[in-house]
């Protein structure tokens, strides 16, 4: 990709930061936002800015960053242009985590440990399952073994659900949607620790997402243990969408849209395809959650949901150009 | 040089053995093929080679080196292998497709330095694949993928080179190119080990010939050894006659109707 179009991608986000910043039930004008990140402007405004709308967005492009790269990472390894976090298990899980923790009463603090946990556990299983039927190191296999535990999960949702109280019911719906409205710093602080350790490994690894996208056999010709690496990957790439969902509940379609719109960008080297899908997907989380929150105020329209009508149309015009 | 001593390979559930005791040497400067009929083994023994097959028993040397002794990072610095069939999943230009080459020289946070460089360019000049450096692999012709798919594995640098059916799919003039190729690289001093299913071609441009035949050597030595009517018949399972080729004078098959 070149130069040119890495600064605008940076100045996209940073663009759509400071608008999400400044617009919403109290618009700020740009001089007085400014004032307000520096810690000088006035009592509310600041307020405002710095515990709620800063926050806000800084963890929407941590997750949107998180998503986007965890599914760079597995369309490279599995070689499949849908594969893409939830796809694999992953949402499943977490929802599963996050239902059962709604139905023993967990409360806030507990539910996103509970989401991460059903999400490695369903991640796990899907390994096992993979394994189980001998397809170590295949990524058709591991990619079936994905969807079978995500249907699993979701009949496990919906006989959770069948007996729950309406109470209940909304707030696991809820959940399920996704939202960046309750984001507090040290959310932000895990999020970001995974997103540094886990993006960061993803991008050491991307020749090697270079390699295993050439096929099986072709990876295994260049010297790369293959089993090994798609494991690795697969892991990091699981762990790192786990931690987007335990902050932020399911928010679809980045995993799968971005990594698309950084390809039809000119980035074909998975370390370019990755780092830009992270500046990307942040920016759609921002932009989503901003739009969100501006469709029909004062309400506010699940952030997963504006994601997915955002990435709709880009994907539809993405097949018209396949057919 | 690449020794196959008493190879065995057994998959998973299966009856028996796909390969069995198989030994011959691919020695450098010298073209070798390995025929057969389809499901004979051929592509058992590459995958054998690369690591993706199990060995059961015998063993496969790189100059006297025992290959499950070596990291496969240091066998891809030695062998280049070019499989069957490649479709990328996410195309790329060919200059970077041919720089992967050198994946197996780069640590996770090494660069690609001025070796690297070299040897993607005499790879690509060897080939004559230089003019298509900008152009997506997705819009190459099957001959030029096929030339660019070498120039990867030349770019690997190593002394002995694997060919599983490089000629599948391409026309005549393109076949030949292919041969004229790997009989240059040869001369140049690689050991060319190629499964092919073209016998008149191989038989032209080998120096050395391994039939096999359902997981067993049937026959091996030079052409002329090899291509014998009785044991091809058998093996192949099929009438035919041999005969020498005027133009060429290589021995040359002619299946016969049944």
């Amino acid at each position: 990709m070149s130069p040119l179009r890495w600064c605008a991608l940076m100045l996209a986000l940073f663009v759509a930061a400071l608008l999400a910043i400044g617009i919403g039930t109290i618009n700020i004008p740009p001089s007085a936002l400014f004032d307000a990140l520096r810690g000088s402007g006035s009592g509310l405004t600041e307020t405002v800015v710095r515990t709620l709308r800063v926050p806000r967005v800084v963890l929407a492009m941590l997750v949107g960053a998180g998503l986007g790269m965890s599914g760079a990472a597995l369309q490279g390894t599995m070689r499949n242009p849908l594969a893409e976090p939830y796809l694999l298990g992953v949402s499943g899980g977490a929802a599963v985590g996050a239902v059962v923790a709604t139905m023993l009463g967990l409360g806030a603090v507990l539910l996103p440990v509970a989401a991460f946990v059903g999400a490695l556990v369903a991640v796990a299983a899907a390994f096992s399952v993979a394994h189980v039927a001998g397809g170590r190191g295949d990524a058709r296999v591991l990619l079936m073994a994905g969807v079978v535990v995500g249907a699993f999960a979701n009949a496990a949702i919906m006989v959770v659900l069948a007996n729950a109280e309406s109470n209940t019911i909304r707030d696991a719906l809820w959940w399920m949607m996704g939202s960046v409205a309750d984001a507090t710093w040290p959310q932000i602080g895990i999020m970001g620790l995974y997103l540094l350790v886990g993006g960061g490994a993803l991008v050491a690894l991307g020749p090697r997402v270079d390699v295993l996208a050439l096929g099986e056999e072709a990876a295994a010709g260049l010297g790369l243990d293959v089993d090994a690496a798609m494991r690795w990957i697969f892991v990091i790439a699981s762990l790192v969408a786990a931690a987007t969902v335990a902050a932020a509940g399911l928010v679809g379609f980045v995993g799968l849209v971005v990594p698309h719109i950084v390809r039809a960008g000119g980035a074909r080297r998975h370390r370019e395809v990755l780092v830009g899908s992270a500046l990307v997907g942040a920016t759609l989380v921002v932009v989503s959650d901003l739009l969100a929150r501006m469709l029909r105020p004062p309400a506010e329209l699940p952030v997963g949901a504006v994601t997915a009508l955002i990435g709709v149309p880009f994907f539809l015009t993405k097949l018209r150009r396949l057919a | 040089m690449i020794r196959l001593e008493d190879v065995v390979v057994r998959y998973p559930r299966a009856a028996s053995a796909a390969v069995t005791g198989v030994s011959f040497v691919a020695a450098r400067g010298a073209v070798t093929a390995v025929v057969g009929p389809n499901g004979s083994g051929k592509s058992t023994l590459v995958g054998a080679l690369i690591g993706r097959v199990r060995i059961a028993a015998g063993r496969v040397c790189v100059d006297d080196v025992d290959t499950s002794d070596m990291a496969r990072d240091a066998l891809a610095r030695r062998i280049a292998v070019v499989t069957q069939r490649e479709e990328l999943a996410f195309p790329l230009l060919v200059s970077e497709y041919v720089a992967l080459g050198r994946f197996p020289h780069l640590g996770i946070w090494r660069a690609a330095g001025e070796t690297d460089r070299r040897a993607i360019i005499d790879a690509t000049q060897m080939t004559a694949v230089t003019s298509l450096a900008e152009r997506r692999v997705d819009s190459l012709s099957g001959g030029e993928w096929q030339r660019v798919r070498f120039a990867r594995a030349l770019a690997q640098g190593g002394d002995a080179i694997v060919l599983d059916e490089p000629t599948a799919f391409l026309d005549i003039a393109h076949e030949m190119l292919v041969f004229e190729l790997l009989h240059r690289l040869a001369r140049g001093g690689q050991a060319v080990l190629l499964v092919s299913h073209q016998l008149n071609l191989v038989a032209r441009f080998a120096d050395q010939m391994v039939l096999l035949d359902r997981g067993r050597v049937a026959a091996s030595g030079a052409p002329a050894e090899v291509m014998q009517a009785e044991v091809l018949e058998r093996v192949y399972g099929w009438p035919l006659v041999v005969t020498r080729d005027p133009a060429v004078g290589a021995p040359a098959l002619v299946p016969l109707r049944r």
